[in-house]
């Protein structure tokens, strides 16, 4: 049967049979870099397009629609725009960190992409303290955006900056205890244990209420940590102008605009593989019948659903609800969503001492 | 036990809220043959604009080529920023008095802001808002029009 894992099998194999071991590793890393990349353009204008498409529906409009069929060529021509607009570095600027911090942030959001497995048996590293290191990484993304807030040597930049600072650094706090809640089910931080632990059916279901709660709580969270609305406060288009990339301009501000949309798609593909079992199909328990029906869909396009599915309740939640204040974004956390995480970590801990789940 | 019955009914509340907008958002999305947007330059043919909809101020000029502005300069005055310019003439009318009456109403389109305070001050509504909003010229001075027709004069009866 031909799927990916067994093209990337044959891939292996020719290369091992024509190079050292060495090389071969050199070669696999250039590849899967270049598949990292390829996936990030693909991601930036798939998103983009999807995004404004989902809003334009959403507010009883009709959306791009000139270029290309149906609109759908609207964002190359956007990133066109931007790669041939002129870089420009303002003068009171601190030209180095300015010129690094789109890099950094977009680094990062490659670097989170390291243990995420796309389907069955792709995984770029699938190493034993996943969770940790995908959570421990995620924070990484504060240092570009305060970086660029505090180089371009500009008040609205800084707010920007710093208010994004405050909310990454608040959210990641339930958006961490989530991840926990989910890892004391599995007993495992290594992402293919924690899908394989799904087999017989998503945490999300098997987990009772405290499942569904830390699952409505981290896409809370992560919707917070994203700096998306309704938590756009670092870019609050009304009040900062854009927050702390207002003095970018051309590709680096594609960069910045393509890491939100990276780290997007990224939290999404997380909270699919903790919450919705990854890459693997819907299982119902010893339905024998049934999940040999959905193993005939191929992993690859489970996966891709269910983030993309996630995508959309995240878009949904942006052309929605209103626009936070700073005091009501961190009663938000930690008045309601701290606690609430807190007592359903320990109800979480209870029922896999006690093996009520599933 | 009262603070924490508040706190959870606080939560499901805001819950409850925030689900409602996005079923209606949710509802928009799925019925997204109801567009409310016009699809401007594909119907600019059967476009329907809305009755109080502001595109440039005109005057009304009947059949025989007669309007009904005295040359009183109040819509001059109530403009805030002197987009209309009035200049005036004597007439002599048969009974041998001379009258004030338009010579000619100067508009210059690129300052209007559409407030509508000239037709409001008009005591004759001799001009008014049309609904033309396709106004873009190559040439600034294009912008600066005259209303009143070439050699049209006030109607009778109109003081």
């Amino acid at each position: 049967m031909l799927s990916i894992e067994n093209i990337t099998h044959s891939i292996d194999a020719w290369l091992n049979g024509k190079f050292s071991p060495t090389v071969v590793l050199l070669l696999e890393s250039v590849i899967v870099g270049l598949c990292v990349i390829g996936l990030f353009a693909v991601l930036g204008l798939v998103l983009v397009l999807m995004e404004r498409k989902v809003s334009a529906y959403m507010q009883v409009r009709l959306g791009p629609n000139r270029v290309g069929p149906a609109g759908t060529l609207q964002t190359v021509a956007d990133t066109l725009k931007l790669a041939m607009k002129e870089g420009l570095t303002p003068d009171g600027a601190d030209k180095l960190l300015f010129n690094l911090a789109p890099f950094l942030v977009i680094v990062v959001a490659m670097m989170i992409l390291a243990p995420v497995a796309f389907a069955k048996g792709i995984q770029i590293w699938d190493i034993n303290i996943g969770v940790l290191y995908i959570t421990a990484i995620s924070s990484l993304s504060v240092v570009g955006v305060l970086m660029a807030g505090w180089a371009s040597n500009n008040k609205y930049s800084l707010l920007g900056a710093m208010r994004s600072g405050a909310q990454i650094v608040s959210y990641e706090l339930s958006a961490g205890m989530s991840v926990i809640s989910i890892v004391v089910l599995t007993g495992s931080l290594r992402i293919s244990d924690i899908i394989t632990s799904q087999q017989d059916g998503w945490w999300l279901f098997k987990g009772h209420i405290p499942a569904m709660i830390s699952f409505i709580i981290f896409i809370i969270a992560v919707t917070a940590e994203t700096n998306r609305a309704p938590f756009d406060l670092a870019e609050a288009e009304s009040e900062l102008t854009a927050g702390f990339h207002t003095e970018y301009s051309g590709m680096r501000f594609a960069l910045f605009f393509l890491a939100e949309y990276v780290n997007v798609f990224i939290v999404c593909a997380i909270a699919a593989t903790l919450f919705l079992g990854g890459w693997m199909p819907l299982h119902i328990g010893h339905w024998a019948g049934f999940n040999r029906v959905m193993d005939y869909i191929p992993s690859s396009l489970w996966f891709m659903g269910k983030t993309f599915f996630l995508i959309f309740v995240i878009m949904w939640f942006r052309w929605t609800f209103p626009r936070l204040r700073i005091d009501q974004l961190l009663n938000l956390e930690w008045k309601y969503l701290l606690p609430m995480s807190m007592v359903n970590l320990l109800l979480m801990t209870v029922i896999s001492i006690e093996g009520w789940h599933f | 036990m009262a603070f924490l019955k508040k706190y959870i009914s606080d939560v499901l509340g805001a819950a409850r809220s925030l689900l409602k907008g996005m079923r209606l958002t949710g509802y928009y999305f799925t019925h997204h043959k109801e567009i409310i947007t016009q699809q401007y330059p594909d119907n600019r043919e059967e476009m329907k604009l809305p009755e109080r909809f502001r595109g440039e101020v005109v005057m009304l000029h009947d059949a025989r080529n007669e309007h009904a502005c005295t040359g009183c300069t109040a819509c001059e005055l109530a403009c805030p920023n002197g987009t209309i310019k009035i200049i005036t003439k004597f007439e002599t009318t048969p009974e041998g008095k001379k009258k004030k009456a338009l010579d000619t109403f100067i508009y210059h389109l690129e300052l209007c802001t559409m407030c509508n305070l000239c037709i409001e001050a008009c005591p004759t509504d001799a001009i008014k808002m049309a609904q033309n909003f396709e106004h873009s010229v190559y040439d600034r001075s294009k912008l600066t029009k005259k209303l009143n027709n070439p050699g049209s004069k006030i109607r009778e009866g109109v003081e």
